[in-house]
């Protein structure tokens, strides 16, 4: 499977032959199908698919061919091409299967460990049957579990001490191991030992329950491990098995895996969407609340899109699917979280730093604590600096430390993806604990982000100019509100602009007749300019008006700021005879008759005030902001007053207004130059520079891809108090991590100095190896247990 | 000082010398460079080959196989490529990485007790 055939090609391609286990294959033509879409994939020079196996062999070209691109080719025919089998499923069954082994060991070790003890502790053995008190017997006994449960430490042991490495397992077995061979001493050369002065006492019972009580603690650090990879399971659980596919007139249900990209699906009430897609007929409401962490259902129509996974409410509907297999949003948020769980937070180098000089450390400890108690020890000393040893060998816990953080940030970055917040690293997750000042990018993330048109003002001819009442240019002595609607969104037809599309809206609702726009020119920060119905006309804020020098009366300045105050933002209209131009043709007949005009004296005819509405959630979600003592600012492209007001409905006190796309991005850097800690908020896709530039770069109300690239965290949901609670789950999990951390490191910097006998001289205290065990094994259980407490943490 | 514990006092300090010596001393392992596109990995006490060599902008697969019961080596860990993935027992488990950066990244296990690298070039 693993062969390879590169390395002398005369091409230097980089050959690759594996095999990969296809699924919905059930007759000789899949076998065809999937044969033929593997060898026309660009790349592969090979492939036999086996209908028994249900395994495809690949040879490819691994420079030109990649296994997600065969995954795509066989997608394509309706099956699916798995990468390898089901990491999730094999990991639980192993799991499992290892997990009872461990138990039978566990199990074995204790109840044999116990016997020894019982037959060997003074004051215990004197109610033990005489056979228990027998060395020769207790040897045998300790001889399974040193030989059968703790295989496991030499097995582990051996091959890393030939790659001159050691881990816990090198600690376990060296201290267990002196503890057996000194009680084998014991009982085949009693002499032998008593001439050296001391008493022949075997300790079995040490080696046999160290070892019982050490897997004893693996077991529970097992069990609660799988807790911290639960959301993982549960996000996969939550794919649908099958799907109800529209095929040649025909209503099937058909595996989850053969639904292909364009599938007519049928969704009734109270199932599961199966892939994403979008509604082509029916409506319904939807409970997204898996992926989002939104908890009320969201109504859906024709057009809207739905997500795989989540469960359709109330009604009928049918949609077609966009995204099948990994490609879907479910899949996306898996893959995320399993790559930020395989990433690794700044704070865990002082702990691997540790970690790799740990046990030789130990050892050396160990050592030392040997020859301190055989040459300064009371009598009998050998049997001090015997039992002293093996405690410092047992009680050493280097897993401890690396589990307290990888354990916290697997739970931490679990429970945001069950709250809709996606974390991307682990190191996102750490900085994001630390932010002090979040900027909120203002259209679409505190405001909804679908502007409507509220005011169409007609400006009334310029009194203190033209004392008659009349216009300069008698062609637009007629406009009507309509006709500033009209011309504005005629212009703004080929923009781009968000605040575009609400004007066009508001002239189609009012049934307006829009005229094409020629020599159509955006600028940057200013708004369009062209030429509609041979008029010239300019569209645009204040900065357009300066910059074409039309002036702007007292009276409609007034007016501006009035609407701007209200935070609204305000478009002006001006028009202008067109260069070249003899006739003016507005669509109004009265308009028709006009003299002719120099572009340069176009005049401001009306206004048209658009406001974006603010988002219900977001003055809790900025008050939930402040209270966490973390300042929020405003960025917008909007004016300082219209800006002013809708921060001044949020709760937000600095404003950074007029602001250009481009400048965002400078805006963040400006407020990091003054020591801040900076998260971006916005929308991914507009704002992507920004959201880089940002310490931490959080992307809303959005799961796409272009957002989840640019974005540290990206939250699915719109509601902005899932801004505080990405920050409290930071700060949260760094708590985690921190207590665990200094549980790790206090408990080995405590415990083995009292193991190695530093309390003797004061206070005659020694760790006995068994109690060290203990210790031990509580410590990795204590430190994963703590990680799983985050599970019941409330970020609301 | 009695001759045993002057014997016990020369061997613990010949001993706490070999241990630095023999676990904190080792030269580096030469890497294996890998221009097939594929490496086999075998997790055992460690990993083998312990320093791989890979081409940049290049997919690799690296193939680990498994052959420690050490519950400590039962993850790989992979934080450049944010890979921590398990790796069933006696099984080979597939990674692909396609370095965008050339450097030396770190392979660990989920203890990170056990370490390898891979070098980009």
């Amino acid at each position: 499977m693993d062969s390879r055939f590169g390395g002398n090609d005369k091409h230097s391609m980089s050959e690759v032959k594996k095999t990969f286990p296809i699924k919905g294959m059930h007759c000789a033509s899949c076998v065809r199908v999937t044969e033929r879409a593997l060898k026309k994939t660009p790349g592969v020079l090979d492939a036999v698919v086996n209908l028994a196996t249900a395994k495809a062999t690949v040879k490819y070209d691994a420079d030109n061919c990649t296994p997600s691109q065969l995954v795509d080719s066989i997608a394509k025919t309706g099956y699916t091409l798995e990468l390898e089998e089901k990491s999730e499923e094999v990991q639980s069954e192993e799991k499992q299967k290892e997990l009872k082994a461990l138990r039978n060991k566990v199990t074995v070790s204790l109840i044999i460990g116990a016997l020894i003890f019982w037959g060997g502790f003074p004051g215990l053995m004197n109610y033990a049957p005489e056979l228990l008190k027998n060395f020769w017997l207790q040897m045998i006994l300790a001889s399974i579990v040193q030989f059968w449960p703790g295989l496991t430490f030499y097995k582990a042991t051996i091959p890393a001490l030939k790659n001159r490495l050691a881990n816990m397992d090198t600690l376990v077995a060296i201290g267990t191991t002196a503890a057996y061979i000194y009680s084998v001493a014991v009982t085949v050369f009693p002499q032998l030992i008593q001439g050296l002065g001391v008493e022949p006492m075997p300790y079995f019972d040490v080696a046999t329950i160290v070892i019982g009580l050490i897997l004893l603690g693996r077991y529970f650090e097992a069990k609660a491990k799988m807790g911290t990879s639960e959301a993982i399971k549960k996000l996969i659980g939550l794919q649908a098995k099958t799907a109800r596919v529209l095929r040649d007139g025909k209503e099937m249900d058909i595996s989850i895996n053969e639904v292909v990209i364009g599938d007519v699906i049928r969704v009734r009430p109270g199932e599961k969407i199966p892939v994403d897609g979008i509604i082509n007929d029916g409506e319904s409401s939807v409970d997204e609340s898996m992926i989002t962490g939104e908890s009320m259902p969201v109504d859906k129509a024709k057009g809207d899109s739905v997500v795989g996974s989540t469960i359709n409410k109330s009604g009928t509907f049918t949609y077609k699917a966009t995204k099948v297999g990994s490609e879907t949003m479910l899949f996306q948020i898996i893959k995320l979280v399993q790559e930020a769980q395989g990433s690794k937070a700044p704070i865990q180098r002082v702990a691997d730093l540790i970690s790799s000089y740990f046990v030789p450390i130990v050892i050396m400890l160990a050592i030392a604590t040997f020859v301190v108690w055989y040459v300064f020890g009371p009598n009998p000393a050998f049997l001090f600096a015997l039992l002293n040893t093996v405690a410092v060998l047992i009680i050493a816990c280097p897993c401890a430390m690396g589990l307290a953080t990888p354990t916290a940030i697997m739970v931490g970055t679990g429970i945001g993806a069950a709250h809709g917040i996606l974390i991307k690293d682990a190191e996102s997750l750490e900085t994001a604990h630390k932010v002090n000042t979040i900027i909120f990018d203002k259209t679409g993330t505190l405001t909804q982000g679908k502007p409507e048109v509220t005011d169409v003002i007609l400006i009334p001819p310029w009194r203190e100019k033209n004392p008659s009442g009349k216009r300069e240019d008698p062609s637009f002595a007629s406009l009507s509100q309509d006709d500033i609607l009209r011309l504005a969104a005629s212009i703004e037809k080929g923009s781009e602009h968000s605040l575009a599309e609400s004007i066009v809206k508001a002239a189609e609702d009012k049934r307006l007749n829009l005229s094409k726009a020629e020599k159509f020119k955006a600028i940057a920060g200013h708004g369009v300019e062209g030429e509609v119905d041979n008029k010239q006309i300019y569209f645009g804020n204040r900065r357009l008006m300066d910059r074409e020098k039309i002036e702007i009366q007292k009276q409609v300045g007034d007016d501006i700021e009035r609407l701007e105050n209200e935070g609204k933002t305000v478009m002006l209209l001006a028009v202008g005879q067109a260069l070249g131009s003899s006739s003016l043709s507005l669509g109004v007949e009265d308009l028709s008759s006009g003299r002719m005009a120099n572009e340069k004296q176009a005049e401001l005819v009306g206004l048209i005030a658009v406001s974006d509405t603010v988002k219900n959630s977001a003055k809790a979600g900025v008050g939930a902001i402040r209270r966490l003592g973390i300042e929020a600012v405003m960025i917008t492209g909007d004016n300082q007053r219209t800006a002013k007001a809708i921060a001044d409905q949020v709760g937000i006190k600095r404003v950074l207004a007029q602001v250009l796309p481009d400048q965002k991005e400078a805006e963040v850097r400006k407020i990091q130059k003054e020591g801040k800690i900076v998260a971006m908020v916005g929308d991914g896709i507009n704002d992507a520079p920004a959201l880089a530039a940002a310490d931490v770069g959080i992307a809303m109300g959005t799961g796409t891809d272009i957002a989840i690239e640019a974005a540290d965290i990206t939250l699915i949901n719109k509601d902005l108090l899932s801004v505080s609670q990405t920050i409290k789950l930071s700060q949260k999990t760094m708590r985690t991590i921190k207590m665990n951390l200094f549980w790790a490191f206090g408990y080995n910097v405590i415990l083995i100095p009292v193991a190695m006998g530093v309390l003797y001289p004061f206070s005659g205290i020694l760790l006995n190896p068994i109690f060290a065990s203990m210790a031990m094994a509580l410590s990795s259980i204590s430190v994963v247990t703590n990680s799983l407490r985050l599970k019941a943490v409330r970020l609301t | 000082m009695e001759p045993d514990k002057l014997l016990v006092t020369i061997v613990g300090i010949f001993g706490i010398g070999f241990v630095y010596w023999f676990f904190l001393h080792k030269k580096d392992e030469e890497a294996v460079t890998v221009n097939s596109g594929q490496v086999d990995i075998a997790v055992k006490g460690g990993y083998s080959p312990g320093v791989i060599s890979i081409p940049k902008d290049k997919q690799t697969i690296l193939n680990f196989i498994r052959r420690d019961e050490s519950s400590c080596l039962e993850e790989v860990v992979i934080p450049e490529f944010k890979i921590r993935k398990y790796l069933p027992l006696n099984k080979s488990t597939s990674i692909v990485v396609k370095p965008k950066k050339s450097g030396t990244f770190e392979i660990s296990c989920g203890m990170n007790m056990f370490h390898g690298k891979i070098m980009v070039r």
